[in-house]
């Protein structure tokens, strides 16, 4: 029969463009440590539940020869799957053609999927490995780009956008990572950087591998470009698929609920904060004493450890931390750590996600680097990000909340839905020490035992000032509640508020301190 | 200072792990110091009479020579960088001391190249 016929030419074409750039690139590729793109999809993908568009799409280059050249699939491969049941559109740049450069037909199956994505409100996953533009394809390349870029911002807060680093992705091309909501990294694989170490050197004299350029861990540790590291892509794509089950399809859905579950007995909240409000502890613990099953998935576990931010569920449902972290750098605000935290806090707000603030904040980091880096302009962005944010916001203070900081993290003037605090909660302008040496100034100096007179005064603050119930006399805090009562607090307050409606007033958008 | 360890952050902490104190507003923290602020530059108040390449590049021209009196805002040094030529001025009146650079070195951002006294 002559369909058999055809369905056999069919077969025959797609196990050619399957090959991609062939076996000799693939074994190339391979001793990268680097997977095939469509190996990538599959080991990312449920089982079965990818489909390909546009694998016979070519090129339409003409200049410098490339008329000749067949370049499978264009160099990069787009359709869509399920992970763990849910859709996602994905596109994965296969550096075996060409390097997985990007030319005009490339950008547009890339574009084609990203509208695909949006318009059926599923969230993207672009696997980035690319040398960078087709140089011969010219200005094309160019506008491939933008097109790209574009398209990423105005999907942004629409639907979860993910970036998958797993090869080169340099010059132009780290801007659509850039632009998305998250970003993965696997060391040693992974290198972004907008001019390479080539260029560094000629035009500098500056001498710099790829790996300590823009290798993995320096976006995971330094720049704060990437949120998630992992050892190998498998480890990569169990991230992705763990972080795919804690966010919603789209901005007008909610993120899936599991069944609930109870923190685990190890993580006893009462005995985890230092009393001593000067002392450390890993504030991750307390987060694993209040959320489901202790499961908390940490969000830029690497960089401005000084703030910890990630997802956790209560009561089954995906809820977003961020919490002050006094076991690094004793918990600080400064440049860094505002930005992660504005940033994550607006993750949440455009998905949906009920954010808890957990508060044990000594004050801003002072030093001049951090004047001069614009730690006023950063600062600002947590401010913004809670003040703008409209989906509930529960704050629980454990020990110190001092100054600009308590007014920071998620305060009630902040528009904070609930603010409970814990007996060892220390709401004030600022921390004792400081507080009595400019209030006694002239008392401290003019005694005749200074030291002594200091350390009364400073009791006498602590005393006074140095607790919760100030702040609870004028109704900045809701409730005082001992630490064990914390999750049902939480539980109790989630459920209050999962008909949270507000009204902002109307704008084109807002101008927040970028 | 005797840290009182709690359960649990002592699985955190490594064995034995010192930790630094931050001072903020006169109060004392034990915590983890960042690499970053350990290794901060301490601030530098500006040297008029350090003349320093605000840009990394080669010397393409040195336009005065030791003794040499010059005004502020005078062009002293043609600096190749970026694929433009740079002019690198006086930041006060004086007499040129000492060049540290000759013509076709590539210099560093930051780096001394003329003194002026």
């Amino acid at each position: 029969m002559a369909i058999n016929k055809k369905i056999k030419e069919l077969q025959e074409k797609r196990e050619k463009m399957l090959l991609g750039g062939g076996e000799q690139a693939i074994e190339k590729q391979k001793a990268l440590g680097k997977r095939t793109a469509r190996e990538r999809i599959m080991a990312l993908l449920d089982t079965n539940s990818f489909i390909e568009y546009d694998l016979f799409v070519e090129h339409e280059a003409r200049d410098f020869d490339m008329a000749k050249k067949s370049l499978p699939s264009d160099g990069v491969i787009i359709g869509s799957g399920t992970i763990y049941g849910a859709p996602v559109a994905i596109f994965a740049q296969d550096f075996t053609v060409a390097g997985g450069s990007l030319g005009r037909m490339h950008s547009r199956k890339i574009t084609k999927i990203m509208d695909h994505a949006l318009m059926m409100r599923i969230p993207l996953i672009g696997i980035n490995d690319s040398g960078g533009a087709r140089i011969q394809e010219g200005v094309n390349s160019l506008a491939g780009y933008g097109e790209i870029f574009f398209r990423n911002t105005i999907s942004s807060g629409v639907i979860p956008q993910i970036s998958v680093i797993l090869g080169p992705c340099a010059g132009g091309a780290v801007y659509s990572p850039a632009l998305t909501d998250f970003v993965f990294v696997v060391d040693n694989i992974s290198k972004m950087f907008i001019t390479g170490p080539e260029v560094i050197k000629t035009v500098l004299g500056e001498e710099i591998s790829m790996e300590e350029l823009g290798g993995a861990r320096v976006h995971s540790e330094i720049t704060g470009n990437a949120h998630f590291f992992a050892s190998t892509e498998e480890e990569c794509f169990d991230q992705i698929k763990k972080l795919i089950t804690f966010i919603p399809w789209n901005n007008g859905q909610k993120a899936k609920a599991f069944e609930p579950g109870e923190p685990k007995r190890e993580y006893n909240i009462e005995k985890i904060v230092p009393d001593d409000p000067t002392l450390p502890y890993d504030v991750k613990d307390v987060i694993r004493s209040i959320v489901d099953n202790s499961d908390f998935f940490e969000v830029m576990e690497l960089y401005a450890k000084n703030i910890v931010i990630g997802f956790g569920r209560m009561g089954g449902r995906t809820t977003g931390f961020v919490a002050n972290q006094p076991l690094e750098m004793a918990g600080v605000l400064d440049v860094d750590s505002s930005d992660k935290a504005a940033r994550f806090i607006r993750y949440c707000d455009a998905f949906n996600i009920p954010i808890i603030t957990l508060v044990d904040v000594p004050g801003y980091l002072p030093g001049v680097d951090q004047e001069h880096a614009g730690v006023i302009r950063h600062g600002a962005k947590v401010l913004y990000a809670y003040s703008e944010a409209t989906v509930p916001k529960l704050t629980v203070i454990i020990r110190k909340a001092y100054g600009g900081g308590y007014i920071a993290m998620s305060s009630r003037h902040l528009r904070a839905d609930f603010v409970f605090a814990w007996p060892s909660a220390e709401i004030a302008v600022m921390g004792p020490e400081g507080a009595a040496n400019i209030i006694f100034r002239k008392e401290i100096l003019s005694s005749e035992d200074p030291d002594g007179t200091r350390r009364k005064k400073v009791a006498e603050y602590k005393e006074k000032f140095a607790n919760p119930y100030v702040a609870a006399a004028r109704g900045f805090v809701d409730a005082v509640i001992e630490p064990s009562e914390t999750r049902r607090f939480l539980m109790h307050s989630l459920n209050a508020s999962e008909n949270k409606t507000v009204q902002m007033p109307e704008k084109k958008h807002g101008l927040p301190p970028l | 200072m005797i840290i009182r360890k709690t359960e649990l952050t002592e699985l955190t902490m490594k064995k034995n792990e010192k930790l630094g104190v931050l001072n903020i507003d006169s109060n004392l923290y034990k915590t983890r110091i960042s690499s970053r602020f350990a290794n901060r530059k301490p601030y530098k108040l500006i040297d008029p009479h350090m003349i320093l390449s605000f840009i990394p590049g080669t010397v393409l021209d040195i336009l005065v020579k030791p003794g040499q009196r010059v005004r502020k805002g005078d062009s002293l040094m043609l600096l190749d960088s970026m694929k433009m030529q740079n002019k690198l001025k006086s930041t006060m009146d004086g007499k040129v001391k000492t060049i540290l650079v000759k013509k076709g070195d590539r210099v560093s951002k930051g780096m001394v190249l003329i003194e002026v006294e």
